[in-house]
């Protein structure tokens, strides 16, 4: 498991628009960079994250080589409901890892 | 008395100097102010970055304008950029921006990131960090949900690059 960093509100007024800041420990190997022996690295990147509210995508993109190690991502959603935040990324060699950010919504 | 004098003489040049200085700098500083108006007015996409967008877009017209891509001009280190991607527009079932994407001229690849938006992101701004390989220009590209796409092209100044150490 990467280690992650989530950093979004733990409690919002219903409507008020939050942003969400998430990182992950990633090398994002580009593929493009040889290694100690002169032979290039296999690419070994995340191809895709989102984030699901209460099961609803709200957000979601796709990464490629040109966005640096420890991927950032910084976007927003209105607070609705109280429920959790699903952020999963999804990478080359089968990496998959979903973090839960509980959010509670006060009228 | 005397030492009073040296110190008058010395400090003299060292002023002109700076005024001079500052000139040339004020001088830089329009120069690139006109770049920046130039390269937003007639959206520079050419050869493989146009291509890039126009695979993106499906072949629709592209306008400048709406968006607003916020990045260092002067990057110290290509490795991290930071970049902000606004999009002048509300988010409203009825109207919001549907997708934002990034894509760079000099990297070995064109795409950067590409993501999608639903009417309940509340307010259209994507963040990130990317790598940039050398000095060149993105572009950023928004989809509105009534089909039309705005961009907004900055170009950046690259001094230390990612993956230099690739291009062999």
């Amino acid at each position: 498991m990467a280690r992650t960093l989530i950093n979004a509100p733990t409690t919002a007024k219903r409507g008020e628009v939050i942003e969400i800041r998430a990182t992950i420990a990633h090398p994002m190997e580009t593929g493009f960079r040889p290694g100690e022996d002169g032979k290039v690295l296999a690419r070994n990147i995340i191809r895709r994250f989102s984030c699901h509210y209460n099961g609803e995508l709200v957000f979601s993109a796709e990464l490629f080589a040109a966005v640096a190690a420890n991927p950032y991502l910084a976007f927003h959603t209105v607070a609705t409901e109280s429920g959790t935040l699903a952020l999963t990324w999804e990478g080359d060699n089968g990496f998959s890892q979903t973090e839960n950010h509980t959010l509670v919504v006060t009228p | 008395m005397s030492q009073v004098e040296v110190k008058s003489h010395s400090a003299l040049p060292r002023l002109e100097y700076s005024l001079a200085r500052r000139k040339v700098l004020a001088g830089l500083a329009g120069v690139g102010a006109w770049t920046v108006l130039c390269t937003a007015a007639a959206a520079e996409a050419s050869g493989e970055l146009l291509a890039a967008v126009t695979a993106y877009t499906g072949g629709a017209l592209t306008k400048v304008g709406k968006v607003r891509l916020n990045i260092a001009e002067l990057v110290d280190n290509g490795n991290v950029v930071p970049l902000t991607v606004t999009v002048d527009n509300p988010m409203t079932p009825g109207d919001h921006v549907k997708t934002i994407a990034v894509f760079n001229e000099k990297n070995p690849q064109r795409d950067v990131f590409k993501s999608s938006l639903g009417p309940r992101y509340g307010k259209a701004s994507v963040s990130t960090r990317i790598r940039l390989a050398t000095s060149q220009k993105i572009i950023a590209v928004a989809q509105l949900s009534d089909g039309t796409y705005w961009s907004h092209t900055v170009e950046v100044i690259v001094t230390l690059a990612a993956c230099i150490e690739g291009e062999a």
